[in-house]
């Protein structure tokens, strides 16, 4: 990284890169930004409105009740996932034919059309015909997602749990198996037990991995849309409307072209800012 | 302690493979044996969700769409990071570090944000409904993506190469065709893995683009659930093919699946 030689004519060999993703990000942001500072009767004239809609959006507790679904939701799953996903990753194989296994079962739930996921969560909760919501029902607890927000949420997050974990056990995994075996000789010549080997070997080499595991789980499940729709549509009620659902609810559903332009610019400007302090951390903790 | 540690993974494994298990199973059976009983294997298999689906152009026609631009967006994408991601890797120029974290901010834009926009700016163009509508706007989170895998990997050949090659009399084309991509084949090869495996599972943005004849099989998978009332088997049918492309792909690349996601950086 260091010994780059300083060369403005690289500009040529990033400007079909800049051209293609400046013609789908820039056009349509600005598309956005045109919607959220003017205001239509619906026969396609439009008026300055200046801020109403972003002062409408942020004060609306529906926009208040959506991002405290998403935050919500966003933090349980990082919290479940990224210690599970750690300690899965320990206790993998390091060697052996087993490895392969592992590595190819626990990745295929990434691959799955995020609508399959959705259905195939659906299919197996459902109480009647489900496994899992059958089972609970015969071991007594009554439980029925598409009546009660509790088991909805549970449903939700045991669904993103069972999807996105194998992306933290996999970075984990390779930053474990990045580790020299004469790091671990040295610990036991010191005598060190397994949470000294964990506490003071892997945990750090771990922490580059796993910034950028909190960094992409972050971002995915801030955006996350097409799962929850599927699976509960954002009920019951509106127990399970996570931000994007609530956003093209109200920009397809409703058409309220205004309100939805604005809440989608302080959408982005969140997940913007939130991602730019993981970024720094990542870059600060790879430049160590 | 060490002793049990395979347990972890192993019922890990177990819990991942259940709701997969369900979806097969759940395809095999007619629809009568789905609405009727709760039976845990198919008491009556049948193949007849699956006939349908590979008989009937609605249902196949949804897979062909869908494999051609998720075909063109990879192709596409790598295509293009491939000078810029070399450009990052062996270059200062001006601007490049914002240029770089600008390229991530587009990984971070919501498709909800994005789908409306899209819709108009594609209309406007003539793409609408087509293939290469849907590939274009995939780009948007592959391309950063491509770009940052490959620079990963590029980052990884020590500079010596190209000069050696140079004084060799390489043309800089001659010397980054056939000395440089070879070298980073593996490279090339994850970050093609990781655009098709993003292009293949997203689904706001492809079903906003298209309306017939560019339909992804995903959203001929929902307007059949809310036109024809629930055929269970059906759905668990095109449900459990959408998983084959990525089981069949992944395991050429399950040595680089966590360099891929780390944006080439472990």
């Amino acid at each position: 990284m260091n010994n780059k030689t300083i060369n403005h004519a690289a500009w040529i060999f990033v400007l079909p890169v800049v051209a293609l993703v400046a013609f789908n990000a820039i056009i349509p942001l600005m598309t956005v930004v045109n919607y959220s500072v003017q205001e239509t009767f619906g026969d396609n004239t439009f008026f300055w409105a200046g801020v109403i809609w972003f002062e409408e959006v942020l004060h609306s507790t529906r926009f208040h009740d959506a991002l405290l679904r998403q935050l919500t939701f966003t933090f349980t799953i990082l919290a479940i996932e990224v210690p599970l996903g750690v300690a899965i990753a320990l206790a993998m194989p390091r060697k052996g034919p087993w490895v392969s296994v592992c590595l190819v079962t626990m990745a295929l739930p990434l691959l799955i059309p995020w609508n399959v996921v959705g259905a195939m969560w659906n299919i197996f909760a459902l109480p009647d015909i489900g496994l899992l919501g059958r089972g609970l029902n015969v071991l007594g607890f009554d439980y029925n997602f598409t009546r009660q927000p509790g088991d909805a949420w549970f449903t939700l997050i045991v669904m993103d749990v069972w999807h996105w974990t194998s992306l933290v056990v996999l970075l984990a995994y390779a930053g474990l198996v990045s580790i020299p075996d004469a790091y671990y000789q040295a610990a036991k010549i010191d005598g060190a037990g397994s949470f000294a080997i964990f506490r003071f070997i892997q945990l750090p080499k771990l922490k580059r991995v796993l910034t950028i595991a909190v960094l992409l789980r972050f971002m995915d499940s801030f955006m996350i849309y097409t799962e929850p729709f599927v699976l509960t549509g954002g009920g019951p009620g509106n127990s399970t409307t996570l931000l994007s659902i609530d956003l093209v609810k109200i920009a397809l559903g409703q058409f309220d072209l205004g309100p939805a332009a604005a809440m989608s610019l302080i959408y982005f400007l969140i997940i913007l800012l939130l991602s730019w302090i993981f970024y720094t951390l990542m870059m600060r903790s790879e430049a160590q | 302690m060490r002793r049990y540690s395979w347990l972890v993974p192993t019922l890990y494994i177990l819990f991942l493979m259940l709701p997969i298990y369900w979806l097969l199973n759940m395809s095999f059976k007619t629809t009568n044996e789905i609405l009727g009983s709760f039976t845990l294997w198919p008491q009556e298999f049948t193949l007849e969700n699956y006939r349908v689906i590979f008989t009937d152009p609605t249902w196949y026609n949804g897979y062909i769409n869908s494999l051609i631009y998720v075909t063109l967006n990879t192709v596409l994408s790598v295509a293009v990071a491939l000078p810029a991601a070399y450009a990052f890797s062996r270059y200062r120029f001006l601007g490049d570090k914002h240029l770089f974290f600008w390229l991530l901010t587009n990984r971070m834009a919501p498709p909800a944000v994005f789908a409306l926009p899209f819709f108009q700016l594609y209309s406007a163009v003539g793409l609408f409904d087509t293939h290469l509508a849907v590939a274009l706007a995939h780009t948007l989170f592959n391309i950063p993506l491509a770009v940052w895998i490959l620079e990963g990997f590029m980052s990884g050949v020590p500079k010596e190469l190209d000069e050696t090659a140079y004084v060799d009399g390489h043309s800089f084309w001659s010397f980054f065709l056939k000395i440089f991509v070879p070298t980073i084949a593996a490279g090339i090869g994850v970050a093609a893995f990781f655009c098709f495996m993003f292009s293949w599972v997203e689904l706001l943005l492809a079903k906003t683009l298209t309306a017939v004849e560019a339909k992804p099989i995903a959203a001929t998978m929902t307007r059949t659930a809310s036109t024809s009332g629930y055929e269970l088997g059906l759905l668990a049918a095109a449900g459990s093919l959408t998983i084959v492309p990525g089981a069949f792909v992944i395991y050429f690349v399950r040595n680089y699946i966590a360099k891929g996601f780390a944006l080439g950086r472990v």
